[in-house]
């Protein structure tokens, strides 16, 4: 039994930071109806921005995790603006599948360019938070899997908050259900567009970063298997819906972790992750909290 | 007179280029990518055994090119970066890979080609298995296997052991079954073996799994990022039993990612600078001076690989193909920097293994077990 709520426990410390990446693409689907495939590589960004502001604040203080969370937040919410700016803006009018092409280039823009700024060899990232270790009825916990909890959650409230109620939420929603309506009706469309990059380039770093504090070796290809897992979760939980992407993450976190554990299925790890989500595409293809909208003409 | 000048003095320059023209050595490493630590090392080792042996006035009057090509640590990069220094650079012979599984990818290729090629650290026995032109400098996976379950049952008095594997890495695989054979053999018992995915940061579920069983010890024979992510989460689940891994675990990085929860681990490796013979002490003391760090498994083994084919090429005087093969399988007791290497009827060095343990972020060297 204490076995169970451990591998519970170590599957929902897991699906938090896929929770937190899905969040990210699944918001700018929400908006641009198009998979940012470069979000995982902003990811590997955010976990390099925390690796050098580490360098700057005291370890093992929460004061210093915090401050270094916020910067390489910052960096990445700046990076996400830039990258929306230069590659997918100029494609605005063009096909969906042009702009899905140019992610993918920019994916791998990033990888490479880490490779050559950050050097291929896996780094050990610090200890920036304090590092302890609570003992529950026998169930371990440490306090790293509890800050990856706590912030997945309070990023989650955050953005419902910014999405339902406030003003540049509610334009997120206008222009998501109708850009030219949206923009007939004063909304700065590019505006929205650039802040909603910024939010979920934000959200991939702060993933990133846990990421790293849960797992301290960082290197430029770390975002590419977290990525598709989060990009699972995204489509499990129905894509562009944000409370979905949340609970897809945890749902895969905690079955890849049960797997795992168990005694002769850890090697089918994927194969049951991706099982799950063919599962799911052809039963409810719209997602566990997807709905489907009929598209007028 | 001044046109015989002329012409003596072109037929002395041609003479001496066609003297001087060097021996073509390829090389091929995983010089950036997962396994960049290794490739690396590897890497400094095989240049600086070039470099004295150049210094020293080469083999048989020319000097040797090593031509190096990157494998970035991918599944199918050694096979093209090997055909490209096969029919392209037209090399002689061939150093590398540190890692079995880019090593096996290429041995197919220098056997069909006739080059031979000598491997530093790949210890997977597939590897020389693929042919006669096929070497390497190193110990086996099953010598390994062996020395690292007598260590396990004899020093630290294990009896049951959960074994940690990472499935789809051929070095892993290997090593883990060579372990559980002479481990059960020795009366011990593997009450688990977990898998995991190369390349997977999470093991806590495998972990969780290991703790309720409560094993004595921990074999864990993944690489060095993983074995070090692996004993973080596992001293975080409470669990104490100390760790075993094999010769992947020798890098500093190791230590760097692990922090105080890879001390009291225990790895086999193939040198240990701290060993006392002379001609260690004075390769370490040069290598030093050349690199600004001390040799480690890598290195010392990469400058021994270059050796060995260095000394078949004096001793076969030619840089024909199948020369060159007979003269490294009649390698007999050369005196390496890792010890005497003799090669096998299977092409093998046979030589002695150390066992290092981490005390206080530091390698500590324990013992060495001789075949």
């Amino acid at each position: 039994m204490i076995e169970f709520f451990q591998q519970l426990l170590n599957g929902l410390s897991l699906g938090a930071i896929f929770a937190l990446i899905a969040l990210g693409y699944t918001m700018v689907y929400g908006v641009l109806r198009f998979i940012n495939f470069a979000h995982s590589d902003v990811f590997m960004v955010g976990a390099y921005a925390g690796y050098y502001i580490g360098r700057f604040v005291p370890e093992h203080t929460v004061w210093g995790g915090l401050a270094a969370l916020a910067v390489a937040m910052t960096i990445c919410a700046v990076l996400g603006v830039i990258i929306e700016r230069l590659a997918y803006r100029p494609l605005r009018s063009a096909p969906t599948l042009n702009v899905l092409i140019t992610a993918i280039g920019v994916s791998l823009l990033l990888q490479n360019l880490g490779q050559f700024f950050f050097g291929a060899t896996p780094r050990p990232f610090p200890e920036l938070f304090p590092v302890t270790l609570f003992i529950f009825h026998g169930i371990y916990i440490s306090s790293n899997q509890l800050v990856v909890i706590g912030v997945t959650l309070a990023l989650l409230f955050a953005l419902r908050f910014i999405v339902l109620r406030t003003k540049i939420g509610t334009a997120m929603r206008a222009v998501s259900q109708n850009p030219k309506a949206a923009s007939l009706v004063g909304i700065n469309n590019d505006l929205v567009i650039s802040f909603t990059f910024a939010l979920g380039s934000a959200l991939a770093a702060a993933g990133g970063m846990l990421y790293a504090l849960n797992y301290p070796s960082i290197d430029p290809l770390m975002g590419v298997l977290p990525g598709l897992k989060a990009f699972v979760a995204a489509v499990l939980g129905g894509i562009g819906n944000i409370p979905g992407a949340a609970l897809g993450g945890l749902l895969l976190g905690v079955v890849e972790t049960f797997v795992n554990g168990s005694k002769d299925w850890s090697t089918y790890k994927d194969a049951i992750a991706f099982a799950l989500l063919i599962l799911m595409l052809l039963f409810r293809p719209a997602g566990l909290l997807g709905s489907f909208t009929k598209e007028k003409v | 007179m001044r046109l015989l000048l002329v012409t003596c003095c072109i037929a002395i320059f041609t003479l001496s280029l066609r003297a001087a023209e060097p021996i073509k050595i390829g090389e091929f490493a995983s010089l950036t990518g997962k396994q960049a630590s290794f490739g690396q090392t590897n890497h400094r080792g095989a240049v600086f055994a070039v470099e004295e042996i150049n210094a020293a006035g080469g083999i048989f009057g020319r000097p040797l090119e090593l031509i190096t090509a990157d494998t970035r640590s991918l599944p199918g990069e050694a096979a093209t970066v090997v055909k490209k220094l096969i029919a392209r650079d037209k090399v002689t012979a061939i150093v590398g890979e540190t890692g079995s599984a880019a090593a096996l990818e290429a041995a197919p290729l220098c056997q069909a080609a006739g080059v031979p090629m000598i491997t530093a650290t790949a210890t997977n026995p597939r590897v020389t298995e693929q042919g006669s032109y096929i070497f390497r400098a190193c110990f086996i996976d099953p010598f390994q296997g062996t020395v690292l379950a007598q260590f396990a049952h004899h020093t630290l008095h294990a009896r049951r052991v959960a074994v940690l594997v990472a499935a789809g890495n051929a070095y892993s695989v290997g090593l883990a079954q060579y372990f559980k054979i002479n481990f059960t053999a020795l009366g011990g018992q593997i009450i688990a073996e977990q898998k995991y995915a190369e390349g997977d940061k999470d093991f806590r579920a495998q972990l969780t799994a290991i703790k309720a069983i409560q094993p004595d010890a921990i074999f864990a024979s993944g690489d060095y990022v993983e074995s070090a992510l692996s004993c973080v989460q596992a001293r975080q689940l409470g669990i104490t039993a100390p760790f075993l891994g094999g010769d992947t675990w020798d890098s500093p990085a190791l230590i760097a990612i692990g922090g105080s929860a890879v001390d009291g681990s225990y790895f086999s490796a193939h040198f240990s600078p701290e060993a006392k013979e002379l001609a260690v002490q004075h390769f370490v003391h040069r290598f030093r001076a050349r690199w600004g760090e001390l040799p480690d498994t890598g290195s010392s083994l990469g400058y021994d690989a270059v050796l060995v084919l260095a000394d078949a090429l004096r001793r076969a005087h030619s840089t024909e193909g199948a020369k060159i093969r007979d003269a490294l399988a009649t390698t007999r007791n050369f005196p390496g920097v890792t010890g005497r290497i003799t090669m096998d009827a299977q092409r093998n060095a046979s030589k002695a293994a150390v066992i290092f343990t981490i005390k206080t972020g530091q390698f500590v060297y324990l013992e060495t077990i001789a075949p």
